[in-house]
């Protein structure tokens, strides 16, 4: 669905020339929620802002649902972003028009005729649950409020992206969730091909399918975010993990530990196997949990344990062994003392 | 010598002519001013860099006519522009003409505050709109003009108060109203009586004015 190739973006400032997009190159899926990761400056949001082209790609190729839209500008870019709706930290809502004449306003701009309009607002705002704020303004509407007329407005002439720049970041924990299953409804019921930025991996493990962490203008991991999450590669990726499961545990307790500490990492469908368990009956050994959770990423298991093992070193050594044929993956955190 | 009620009591048919004249030429001032100064503001705004029109020549000229007749004091520009007068209204006496060279003053100066107004605007909502695939005159009719509707407002009420305050000298060129009485004949006559009065309806003219155009900046505001 959006193709990017090579794409740079090249910023002249006072202070030099500055790469904020740097030679990226992505394909993200007809149909999948893809999210962008990094901290701020990482360059998320401009190659965000480069697919709809409120920023101009100094370089590369971007095709969105085969329109290269480098290519175009005038009315055609304009006719082009009808069908790509994008959605903001601070909502943008204008907050001298209601809710209705907010959403009735991307319809105006697909000419769209009035009698049709009313209908279309109608149905936008049944569907993000608004359907009694029709005519108030945005002011009086809270956060979460305005981000749903916000995705009104951008869903109205039935795009086939929908972009989010930093959408929940500015919502509290339990709007940010009503959001997210929103834009989740959004996603699978209308099959609309969502891209959001986000410097929370909350929001990436909540809805994403695939991922990528950007860092310096550059994309340095990509791919499913299972994948991500269960094996990491980068330092960054392992430190946004990190923000959503950690795995830290206090000094005096590794200090207080004699034995070997491992940590266990079950994916997918081993992590209800309960290989823990059979291990510890096997083997003459104690297990002392330091850690463990199990976390679910699109509906799929990911089971980390962090333990002591109390027992012979031979026993350990067999026991570990034992655990690696059974497809988890172990990692010695700390020797034994 | 003060105020003198007998005296005042015999000046209000002139007072009474001098009132509607200032009524007179600030209403013709002010139309010109909103009609020719909105579109200019506009311009102004849309032009600077990263807008939807971005334009440095436009800007560029723009800003130095504007900032070029601001420059210019009132009392010369009057003078100034007696040949435009004559050409517009066939007269270069009278509240009529004085009106041609309040209307050359008060549109930059309301261009320049509407362009202030529209400052004011967030960014981000200018470019919801851009993402939403709006026309620029969408952007212009219901993204700027209205997000800036009371700061406009605001800037009518402004420019309306200035302009009572240029038309105390239209009397130059016999332009008559309030300001050019007391000048005239409170001042150059020394009448205390006719001083006090002009004066005192110009403060609550002012006051009403401002009064009013605070309400109602504040009565369209959604926000």
């Amino acid at each position: 669905m959006i193709e990017i190739q090579n794409l740079s973006k090249i910023y002249n400032t006072k202070n030099g020339v500055v790469k904020g997009v740097d030679d990226v190159t992505l394909s993200i899926q007809k149909g999948e929620i893809y999210g962008i990761v990094g901290y701020s400056g990482a360059g998320k949001s401009s190659l965000l802002r480069c697919i709809n082209l409120l920023e101009r790609p100094s370089t590369g190729h971007l095709t969105v649902d085969g329109t290269d839209l480098t290519s175009l500008k005038g009315e055609p870019l304009r006719l082009a972003r009808l069908k790509i709706g994008m959605i903001f930290q601070h909502f943008y809502l204008i907050s001298q028009k209601t809710v209705f004449e907010n959403i009735a306003f991307a319809l105006k701009a697909a000419k769209v005729p009035s009698k049709e309009i009313t209908k279309r607002v109608e149905s936008l705002l049944d569907m993000v649950g608004l359907s009694d704020k029709r005519d108030v303004y945005p002011s009086q509407l809270s956060g979460g409020q305005k981000q749903r007329v916000a995705i009104a407005r951008a869903l109205a002439n039935n795009p086939k992206v929908l972009l989010c720049d930093e959408a929940t970041s500015a919502l509290d924990p339990t709007t940010t969730k009503s959001i997210l299953n929103l834009l989740k409804k959004i996603n699978e019921e209308l099959d609309i091909t969502v891209v959001l930025i986000t410097h929370e991996m909350n929001v990436v493990k909540e809805i994403c399918h695939r991922m990528a962490i950007m860092q310096d203008g550059r994309v340095i991991e990509e791919g499913a975010v299972y994948k991500i999450f269960s094996n990491p590669k980068t330092a960054l990726a392992k430190e946004f993990i990190a923000s959503v499961v950690s795995f830290d545990i206090p000094e005096s307790i590794v200090r207080s530990c004699t034995g070997p500490i491992v940590k266990v990492t079950f994916r997918g469908k081993v992590a209800g196997e309960g290989v823990i368990s059979d291990t510890l009956q096997q083997f003459n050994l104690k297990g002392n949990f330091l850690h463990c959770s199990i976390e679910y990423i699109q509906e799929m298991p990911l089971g980390i344990f962090v333990m002591e093992l109390k027992g012979e070193k031979k026993e350990i050594q067999k026991a570990l062994d034992y655990i690696e044929h059974r497809d988890a993956q172990v990692e010695v955190l700390r020797d034994g003392i | 010598m003060g105020f003198d009620f007998a005296h005042f009591v015999e000046l209000i048919p002139d007072i009474n002519t001098a009132f509607l004249q200032t009524i007179y030429m600030i209403t013709i001032s002010l139309v010109i001013a909103v009609v020719i100064g909105l579109p200019i503001g506009i311009l102004l705004y849309i032009t600077d860099k990263g807008l939807i029109w971005e334009n440095r020549l436009v800007q560029n000229v723009l800003g130095f006519v504007v900032n070029m007749v601001r420059s210019v004091p009132f009392i010369i520009l009057l003078v100034a522009l007696l040949p435009l007068t004559d050409a517009i209204v066939k007269t270069t006496i009278g509240p009529t003409a004085a009106s041609v060279s309040l209307s050359v003053a008060a549109i930059p100066f309301f261009a320049r505050i509407v362009e202030t107004a529209l400052r004011e605007i967030d960014k981000g909502v200018i470019e919801a709109a851009i993402a939403a695939g709006a026309t620029p005159w969408m952007i212009i009719k219901d993204v700027l003009l209205l997000e800036a509707k009371s700061g406009i407002i605001s800037g009518i009420t402004l420019t309306l108060i200035s302009l009572i305050g240029f038309s105390a000298m239209a009397g130059t060129v016999g332009g008559g109203g309030i300001g050019d009485l007391a000048i005239r004949f409170g001042y150059y006559r020394y009448d205390n009586t006719i001083m006090i009065a002009t004066v005192l309806i110009l403060i609550i003219l002012v006051q009403v004015i401002q009064i009013l155009g605070d309400f109602i900046a504040k009565v369209v505001d959604k926000r």
